[in-house]
This record gives structure tokens, sequence and C-alpha cells, in this order.
């Protein structure tokens, strides 16, 4: 090998083909351009002329110039030439490789493998025996076998990095038992960590002969989480400067990818080891999707976290009275706060004490409830390290033997006490400031936020010590005792607005998080040894690199094991007992590793780096060059300076057009809708049967003429929807006439259109079967069930004879359309509902029914064509004449109802006018 | 790429459109004896009515006007008005260098010739003038478009670049159109032009040029050959040629209108990258000035 400074040559002798380089750069000098054919039909007239400053000869010097670096790099390609080339240093004796093969040596396996390789080559080709130790705590007891140094070259080339890190069999002595006679020569590839019995198997092998260690070539990094109620990773890193740690996790398409990157502080450095931690400062909804930590640009087992339950968000049961049907009276419902509250950051469940205790939550709430039934087991889950939270509420004011309800922080005096109120004096009472040290530490409470009503505390010394918010008088807001393992925690007010308007303050928000972050989750390890789980099993594991692996072959991991990290038997993954999940990650803080007595490498010098392929392709980039220039120079200029200018130009406004920001997909509102929320439009949902759109569009606009006509409605043209396509909030009305033929639509679709139901819109689904039904022939109801199915719908009933229906604008008794007869369904009434005495109809306030459901084709009999007449016959003679007329009737209570809602139905004073009117009739003329 | 007859009519149709019928001038009617559509102003073959006159002897009776000579004793024969129209020749060139276009949005030479040659074929026939290809029966008529048109489009080029008008096909009382790039041979030009000034025959040149042979925009090594293939000329220094071409351009061009000022014929020369109007407004000029 010649070797010319930091290059060296394999073979030399080629080198000696750069001589000719001079002699071709004579010959294609020599060689002119070829001339351009050109078809002229004015030939004629040039015969005989003569050039007169002929075009050079030659070809053009950079021309040239390109020709011969390729050619040069050809011959310096062929030439075997390496970069920095390493010239080993060969003993005589036998040679022992270590090789550490945990987690930290995962990033540069391959040139690990290399170094390796070379040595046992080396060995080989000079004949020493050899022995590799691979330090993955996978190596087989006993004495290490020394053979030739070739056969060990496929075991090397298997080896590959472990999840867990590295072990070394524990007796060096024993270890090496079988080393043949002479000084053994160890190279020894450490990936830089301090760890088990390393230091015994230095002193072992420096007192047999030299060692040399190849130290890392790059800086090493873990990452470790500690678990508690803010998790916090910690970045150790052998270098100052710690990358950014990246949360990874499916986003809302189910992606996997980067859902935030995490910045470590600043960290404190010891003994060349920097540790930085990083808080896991994420809005809950995200960190519940994160699945792993990963250290930035690493790509090894211990710069992954796997997220399990210790990162997950908290379970929270909310237990109160269930929430009545209607919709006006979520704003009085207790539970309607603290769903609000904690739905974006906590998993709410919901139903009675019972079964929120059978889910396992992290942090209950029970909302202004005595005498609970399942109070005992709820006492010993709090006893077991449970988070209770309770409010108050006049059902709690009004027991009588509040004093000895149980779980409750503080003894609570009977009836509590109102501020502000028509009988009371005082003002309502603000917060007062939270204490430094508290929960709520840091909090502020707005001016704004005041308390009318609260349970009072009975005295005590102990109350000032329970007391975790208090009202600018002292009296407490917030109490907590703690009660074995847990805690009780009681809110003095109610969760809705009744007592006080906490609860519209963003502030109750932050306090009930706050709170249930205080709850404590179960870590795994504390439950590990207990008798349900004994085995947990590998879901998924990490290889060495950091990579997904799923989990097969691996025997189940006894719970005591499990306390230990990974291992040989434990790859670093994600192991599951039963319900439960928990990762066993790779990453540990560690220590550098010293070496005395050892001779130390750099990593970086070891291999030569071969310029070959470099060469080969930098000579084929020049031979390009070349074809390009030599069409230039044959091309002469202009004409191809055109044509080529012309194809650049084209190529850069193709880029251009390809890189172009597809705008289309810029929603845009349909200007119809906008028309449509203007005039208070009628709407129907397209079906895709021309003849039934049309029907429904002049069924409308017949409609919408009677209405004009009659009320103060004044509708504009009806509006035909697609919901696939259109979106529906600036609708109120939609007709959905129910074909067999139409697709359902997208899911999309059925988000917007359950959006439009619960936001106060109302579909009128007709069927068009009136003349069908009953008779038992095939109908719509299968086709209307498939449509509506995925609709939030609540329970129907046929419409009740006193339903507002009947009487929004006129008194009907019937509801037909071009048929009439069958029944109309509605929301049904709420069941308790019953009729008051001196009434004509029951008191059904609240809640305008979203569908109406029915079979009479109402948009037949409204339907009129461009001139007005009716488009569809009806009954005989005056009967159906006087049937339309009914239909029309329908129609205008219909759109009444959807507009103003129960308005009709508030009429308490109904008896009390009628009395009235009757008394004026008496006396009157 | 070459025509059909009908979208090469379509295209004359458009080119022509502009300009109204033409009659060819006065004067030269009366020189010629070979009027267009004009009556003669006395009998002979016609169609318009010109008198009536009495029969005389030996006159066949199928020239008898019966009606007419029922209202009296006397035979009368109806005579129409004589009228002789003057017919055009037009000849293209056909040779191989008529294809050539210098660039592939322009159209060939040829082309533009045979368009201009029906253009003006059309506005002659509008005139009542007799047209037709050179060598071909003259006619009238709007049908005469059609067959022009066939004619032209049917014409096979000839294989060698050089393409002349037989000398023999010209007769008198007519009009000749030569349309050609008179790049190559030009000897056929002064044959025809005696015979034609033998003849009375009075005519327009026109050369058809393509703005590469106009300018001569080459430069660098250059085999320039032509379309037959029959001729070549290598140059290693194009643009260096540039000022000598044009010259012998321009001495071609002196020389073929001093031959045509010297027979009483007119010489033109139009660009294919000009439009048509401009060459077909010329020759409406000179033919009906």
């Amino acid at each position: 090998m010649l070797v010319l400074g930091p290059l060296g040559f394999a073979l030399p002798w080629i080198l000696t083909a750069l001589a000719a380089l001079p002699v071709l750069w004579v010959i294609l000098r020599a060689m002119p351009p070829a001339p351009k054919q050109v078809l002229f039909p004015g030939v004629a007239l040039l015969r005989g002329l003569l050039d007169r400053m002929p075009l050079a000869q030659r070809t053009p010097w950079w021309l040239l110039l390109i020709r011969m670096l390729a050619i040069a790099a050809l011959i310096l390609a062929f030439s075997g030439p390496v970069w920095k080339p390493v010239i080993e240093r060969q003993g005589s004796g036998p040679m022992l490789i270590v090789m550490d093969a945990g987690w930290a040596a995962a990033p540069d396996w391959a040139s690990r493998q290399s170094r390796a390789e070379r040595a046992l080559s080396d060995a080989a080709a000079a004949g020493r025996p050899a022995a590799l130790l691979i330090a993955d705590g996978q190596a087989q007891a006993g004495a290490l076998e020394f053979a030739a140094a070739d056969s060990l070259l496929a075991g090397l080339r298997a080896a590959a990095p472990v999840s867990w890190s590295p072990t070394l069999p524990e007796n060096p002595a024993a270890a090496l038992a079988n080393q043949p006679a002479g000084e053994l020569q160890t190279l020894w590839l450490s990936d830089g960590m301090e760890h088990a019995n390393r230091p015994e198997w230095l002193a072992e092998l420096t007192s047999r002969g030299p060692v040399s260690v190849v130290a890392q070539g790059h800086p090493l990094r873990a990452l470790t989480l500690q678990a508690g109620d803010t998790p916090v990773l910690t970045l150790t890193a052998s270098d100052a400067h710690p990358p950014a740690i990246l949360a990874i996790g499916p986003d809302p398409q189910g992606i996997e990818r980067e859902l935030a990157r995490l910045e470590p502080t600043e960290g404190a450095t010891q003994d060349g080891v920097t540790r930085s931690p990083a808080q896991i400062d994420l809005p809950p909804e995200l960190r519940n999707r994160i699945s792993r930590f990963q250290i930035e640009g690493e790509s090894h087992a211990g710069a992954v976290v796997l997220a399990d339950e210790r990162i997950k968000r908290r379970k929270v049961g909310l237990v109160g009275d269930p929430d009545r049907q209607a919709e006006g009276q979520q704003l009085l419902s207790q539970l309607h706060y603290l769903r609000s509250a904690l739905g974006p950051t906590s998993d709410v469940v919901e139903g009675g004490l019972g079964d929120v205790l059978d889910s396992a939550p992290d942090a209950i709430i029970v909302v202004d409830q005595v005498d609970m039934p399942e109070v005992g087991e709820l006492a010993e889950w709090v006893d077991q390290g449970g988070l209770l939270i309770r409010f108050a509420g006049p059902r709690m004011a009004a027991d009588e033997e509040l004093v000895d309800e149980p779980l409750i922080p503080v003894a609570l005096r009977q009836g509590g006490r109102d501020i502000g109120g028509a009988l009371s004096w005082g003002d309502p009472r603000g917060l007062a400031p939270f204490a430094a040290d508290g929960v709520f530490a840091g909090l502020t409470a707005p001016e704004e936020v005041a308390v009318r009503a609260q349970l009072m505390a009975q005295p005590s010394p102990d109350l000032a010590g329970r007391t975790m918010a208090s009202l600018s008088d002292n009296t407490p807001l917030v109490t907590r005792e703690r009660l074995g393992e847990g805690q009780v925690v009681l809110f003095h007010v109610t969760a809705n607005a009744e007592w006080s308007n906490l609860p519209l303050s963003g502030l109750f928000v932050e306090m009930l998080n706050r709170l249930v972050a205080t709850a404590r989750v179960t870590p795994s390890q504390e439950r590990a040894d207990s008798r349900e789980t004994p085995f947990w099993n590998a879901e998924m594991v990490l290889d060495g690199f950091g990579r997904e692996h799923p989990a097969e072959g691996l025997a189940p991991v006894p719970a005591a094991d499990m306390a230990k990290g990974p291992g040989p038997d434990r790859p670093a993954g994600i192991y599951a007992a039963e319900e439960r999940r928990v990762a066993l990650n790779a990453g540990t803080e560690f220590r550098l590793a010293s070496w005395p007595g050892a001779q130390v490498q750099s990593a970086q010098v070891l291999p030569g780096r071969d310029l070959k392929g470099l060469l080969l392709a930098a000579a084929a980039a020049l031979l390009v060059l070349d074809v390009l220039g030599s069409a230039l120079v044959a091309a002469g200029g202009g004409r191809w300076r055109r044509g080529g200018g012309g194809a650049a130009a084209g190529a850069v406004l193709l880029a251009m057009l390809a890189l172009r920001p597809d705008s289309a997909l810029a929603q845009e509102i349909n200007p119809e809708l906008i028309r449509a929320a203007d005039e208070v439009a009628l709407a129907y949902v397209l079906t895709g049967d021309d003849r039934i759109d049309e029907t429904s569009r002049e069924g409308l606009e017949g409609l919408s003429r009677i209405l004009r006509q009659r009320s103060s409605v004044e509708p504009g043209e009806p509006v035909a929807i697609d919901p696939d396509n259109d979106d529906l909030s600036m609708l109120t009305f939609l007709y959905w006439p129910i074909t067999d033929t139409q697709a359902p639509p997208s899911p999309q679709a059925y988000l917007r259109l359950n959006h439009f139901l619960r936001s106060g819109g109302m579909i009128l689904f007709d069927t068009r079967d009136g003349d069908l039904t009953g008779v038992g022939g095939p109908d719509m109801s299968q086709s209307l069930r498939d449509l509506a199915a995925p609709l939030d719908i609540p329970p129907l009933a046929p419409l009740p004879d006193d339903h507002v229906l009947t009487r929004t604008f006129y008194l009907l008794e019937d509801f037909p359309g071009r048929w009439h007869g069958n029944p109309v369904w509605a929301e049904a009434p709420p069941a308790d509902a019953e009729l008051q005495d001196g009434m004509p109809f029951r008191q059904l306030n609240d809640g305008v029914s979203p569908v109406i459901i029915g079979g009479n084709s109402w948009a037949e009999a409204w339907a009129v064509d461009q001139n007005g007449y009716p488009a569809f016959p009806m009954g005989t003679g005056f009967d159906g004449e006087q049937q339309r007329e009914m239909a029309y009737r329908f129609g205008v209570n219909l759109i009444m109802y959807v507009l103003t809602g129960n308005y009709k139905s508030d009429q308490v004073h109904v008896p009390a006018l009628l009395d009235r009117l009757r008394v004026e009739e008496e006396l009157g003329p | 790429m070459s025509l059909s007859p009908a979208e090469l009519r379509a295209r004359a149709q458009a080119a022509s459109a502009h300009l109204p019928g033409l009659i060819l001038s006065a004067e030269r009617l009366s020189r010629l004896v070979a009027p267009g559509a004009h009556g003669m102003r006395r009998a002979g073959a016609g169609e318009d009515f010109w008198q009536y006159r009495a029969a005389e002897p030996g006159e066949s009776a199928r020239n008898i006007d019966w009606r007419r000579s029922a209202r009296s004793d006397v035979e009368f024969v109806r005579d129409r008005e004589a009228q002789t129209a003057q017919s055009v020749g037009i000849w293209v060139s056909r040779g191989q260098g008529m294809d050539y276009s210098g660039d592939p949005e322009r159209l060939p030479k040829g082309q533009r010739a045979q368009l201009l040659a029906l253009a003006l074929a059309m506005v002659l026939l509008r005139g009542g003038e007799k047209v037709g290809l050179l060598g071909r029966p003259a006619r009238t008529g709007r049908r005469q478009v059609d067959r022009m048109a066939e004619g032209l489009t049917g014409l096979i080029p000839v294989d060698t670049d050089d393409d002349a008008p037989s000398a023999e096909a010209v007769r008198t009382n007519q009009r000749l159109v030569i349309i050609s790039d008179f790049l190559t041979e030009t000897d056929w030009v002064a044959a025809l032009l005696s015979r034609a000034t033998a003849l009375g025959v009075r005519g327009v040149l026109l050369q058809v040029l393509d703005p590469d042979e106009e300018e001569f925009p080459y430069s660098g090594a250059v085999d320039f050959r032509s379309l037959s293939g029959n001729m070549r000329h290598d140059s290693r220094d194009a643009a260096g040629l540039r000022d000598a071409y044009l010259m012998r351009l321009a001495q071609r061009r002196d020389w073929l209108t001093a031959q045509a000022q010297g027979a009483g014929w007119y010489f033109g020369h139009h660009r294919t990258d000009h439009p048509p109007a401009h060459a077909l407004s010329w020759l409406y000029q000179v033919l009906g000035g």
C-alpha cells in the first residue's frame, strides 16, 4: 500500500496511467465539434462562397478539462484509494475481543462490528487463536473457548445490540481459564458506560497482556422517567448540550408522528455526566396520546421511554343525579359543569356509585349526595388511596343527620348559610387568596367570583389545617382530610351556579385539575407483588436500536423481576397483566467508565474510508457534464439556447405548479347557505332522485308562500342540502324525504347532522308511504331506520293530543299531508309529566323535538308548480282541498314550532285568562 | 404536412375575404381585346340580350327567334352581346425547396404559395374572370375554385430543387401569375418572359421566401443541404457567410426586377411570416391597377 499523507492507495501501479493524460489532452484537443446539419433551400446562392473566419477547430478548454478530470477520477478510483488507512500493530499471542453489546453500543454498531471483524481477520491471517466475548448477558457460563479467529466471524456478524445494560460474566479468571499460552492481547470495544464486573475484568486483562480500548465515538445519551404526580423525564448525557426530546404518538388520524418537543432544562454536570430534567408539561389530551418519548436523533433503546399508565391521564368518576332529558336543563345540572371542566383533561366515567367504583377511577366526584348506599365500599376505596371530591348542595344542606354523614372532611352545621340573598344582610363573599404552599398555590381568584350560599363548618381546632381555600371572611370553601392513604375533599358550594358563580369561572377548572392531579396513580411496582398479577407478559419489545418488535417466544416475567428493570429474559418493552400495562425502559442513569492501565483509542480514526465509490460517482457526474457541454458546443448556441431556455422555463414552471399549495382545499361556504341563513329559508335534503328532489323543492316553495301570506315568517327560496358537503349550522329546518335508493351520508355528514340536531335544528323525516303502511306491504321504514340509525335521536312516541305542535299557530287535531291517518312521531314527553287540575294540557316545558317522523308525504300536499297551482291531486273534490288546507296548517304550525319552540306551551295562566274572558262575555252586551 | 383541398379553400376564403371581386383594368381590356364580364357593345357570343335583327339568307333556322318573328312578317334573329372573359393562368412552383419552413410554427413556402394562388383565383372568379392553372383550361364560375384547390393540392412535387413552368403553355389573351422562390436556376425566367412578350402576355412574378432565407440567422459550423439533398455547402463560419448571401439574394432580386420590367411584368416578393393579405393586396393592385 502506498501512503501519501492521509491518502493510501491499495493498487498504486494503476496510478501510472495518469501519465497518459497529457497525450490524451492533445488527441482530444484536435477533434473539432461536428458541424450542424441544416436543410436550406438557398444553398444555390451559397455556392462558391468561402468562409471568412472559419470556426476554431478545437474543443473548448473547459470541455477538455471536464473530460480530463473524469478520466483522472476513473484512474484514481481503480487504484484503490483509502482515506486515513489504518495500519495495524500485530502481536503474536492469543487475542480476545470484548464487545459491549448493550443499547449504548447500538448507534455505531456497524462500525464496531467491522472493527472487531478487522481485528479477527488480522488475527486469522497471523494464525493467532482468538476468543470473542459479547457482553450482552446471554453468554454461556463457563470458560471462554479460544479458537481459530476466522471461525468466530459468523458469531460476530450475527450479534446485535440488546435493549438492556451489558453484563460481563462474574468471574474473569474462571472465564479466561482456557487461555492458550502467550501474552493475551485484548481489544475492548467499549460503550463508555460503567457497568457490573467491568473493573474486575479490566484488572484481570491488564495483568495478562496489553489492553486496547476503543472508546465510544459519540456522546452517550439516555432517557429515564420519574413517575409521580408530575412525571419528569431525565436526560442523562455525556455532553453538556442535550438535544430535544420528542413525544411520539398517534395523531387524531391515528398516524404515528411527533406530537411535541420537550426541551430539557439546564442540567447539573457531575463526573462528566449531565442530567437534564424535562417536565412533561403538555395538555392532557396530547399527553394521553403519547406512546413513547425519544431523544431526537438517537437511535438506541436507551433513548426511548415507552409511555404507560404512569403518564396517562386520570380517570374520574362522576356520581350525581342523572340529567334530565331536555336540553334546556343542562345548564341547571351540577354534573354539566364538572363534565365540561374535566372532560378535556381526564377520562370521565358517569353512573351510580357502584358502577363508578367498579371502573377503578383515580378520583371520584360525588355531587350533593347523602346516605349513599355503597358508602362502605367507597370508604374502603378512599382508604386504599382514592381521591374523593364532594360537592355540597341543597340536599346536603337539608339533611338532618349531616353531622353523622361519613366521608366528610370537617363537621358541618346543618342548613348552611345564605349571604347577600333577599332575606339576609351582607354582600356575596369573594374568595380569599390561596395559601402559597397548598394545592391551589399560584392560582388567583377572579374578583367577580362570589359565593351566595355555602355549608358552614363546625369550628374546631383542626379546621384551619384542613382548609384548602376559604372565603374573604375566612369561612372554609374547600376542605380536605386524609383518610388512610387517600383523601376526601369537600367543596362547600354546589357544582352549578346556584350557590356561587365559581363554576362559571376558569378558576373552577383549574382547581379541579389541580385536585385531580393529586390523585395517586397506582404505580406498577407497588402492585407488582400483589397476588392477582404474578406474571407479566410482554406485548411489545424494543431491540437495541430502539425499534419496536412484536413480543414472540418470551416467557412470562415474574412480578418480582419486573422491578429489576430490563434484562436478558425481559427486554425493554411494554408488559401487560390483565388490564394494566407497564413499560420496562432500557435507559438508565449511567456513569462514565475509566480505563486505568489500558491504551484507549479514539473511535473516529478506526475505519479507513474507501474513496472508490466517491470517485466513480464523481467520474460519472463529470461524464454527464461532458455530454451536456458537448451538446452545447454542437448546438453552437443560438437555437439550442432558445429551445433549452424554453425547456428550462417549462421545467421551472412545472416545479412551481407542483409546489403550488392546493388552495382548492380551503373551505368555502356555499353562498346558497348564506342566503338561507339570511332569509330563514326552508331546506330539504337531496336524495339523488330528481323527481323527489323536485317535489321537495315545490313542496317547500308552496309552504313558504303560505307562510308569507299568513304569518310574519317570510322564508326565501327553499335550499337544497347535500349533507355530505354542506355546513348545516346556519339552518333551522330540514325536510328529509326517505327513498329506498338513497345512499347514506358520510360519517362527517352524520357528525354535522348530529351537531345540527343538538344545536336546536329539526329534521322532518317523511317516509312518503302513508298510502301503503298498515297493509303489510314493503314501506320505507327500513330505509328510515338505516339512514337515521347514526343520528342522536331521543326516544320517540306518537304525537300526544296535547303536544304543542297542535297549537303553535292553528289548532289542529290531525297532521295530514297527501295521505292522512298515519301516526306522527316526535320526542317522547317525560314520563313524569302529568295533567294538572284545571289545565287543558300537560306542562311539557322545554325542549323542541329534534325530529318529527311521519309518512304523510307532506311535500306532495304542499307542492305548487311555477304558476302557484297545486302540483299533485289530493283526495276527491272539496274534501281533498280541505285536506290540503290542513296540510298547510300543519306546515305552518311546524315552522312556528321550529322557530318559537314551546312558547305556546308556556301558558300557565290560560285558565285564568279563560275565566276572565268568560266574565267579560257575561258582562258584555 | 400538406393541406387537403377543403382546408386550403377555407384558408384562401379567409385570406381573400377583404378584397372585392377583381376585374382586370379597363386599359388592358381594350388593348388585349380580352375583356372581363363587361359586354363588348356588339353582338357576339354571350349570355345577355343584345338586339333583334332581320334574319339574313343562309341563317340557320335554329337562330331564328320564332316568338319575335311571329309578330311580323320578317324572321328575326336574337343576337346576344359579345362577351369574352380574359383568362388568368397561375403557376406555383413544385420544387423541393418550396417544402421548406424555418420554424415548425410557420407554414412551408409551398403552402403559402398555394394559399395565395387560390385566394387570388377566388378574387378573380368573383370578378367574373376566367382562371386556371397554367396549362389547364381556364374557366369561370364558382366550381372552378374547387377544381383549382384540388389541382393545387394534387400537384405532385418534383424531386429536384428547381421547377419551371413550360413556356409552351403560354397563350395569347392570358395573364400569368408565377409564384416561386426563385432561389435555384432561373434561366427559365428569361425564356418564359421572352415568349410571353412575343405573345403580348403580361404577368406577375412573386417570390415567396421563408424569413430564415431572408435573414440567414446561422452561425458556427453548418453543413447546408438543399431539401432534395442534391446540393450541399459545408461552412465552418456560417455567420461570416451572411453578408455574402444577402448580397447574392439582393442581386437575384435586382435581376428579376429588371427582367420583369423589360417584359412589362411586375416582380414582388413575400415572406411567410408576413400575413398573406399583404401579398394578395399587392397582387390585386398590380393585376387590377
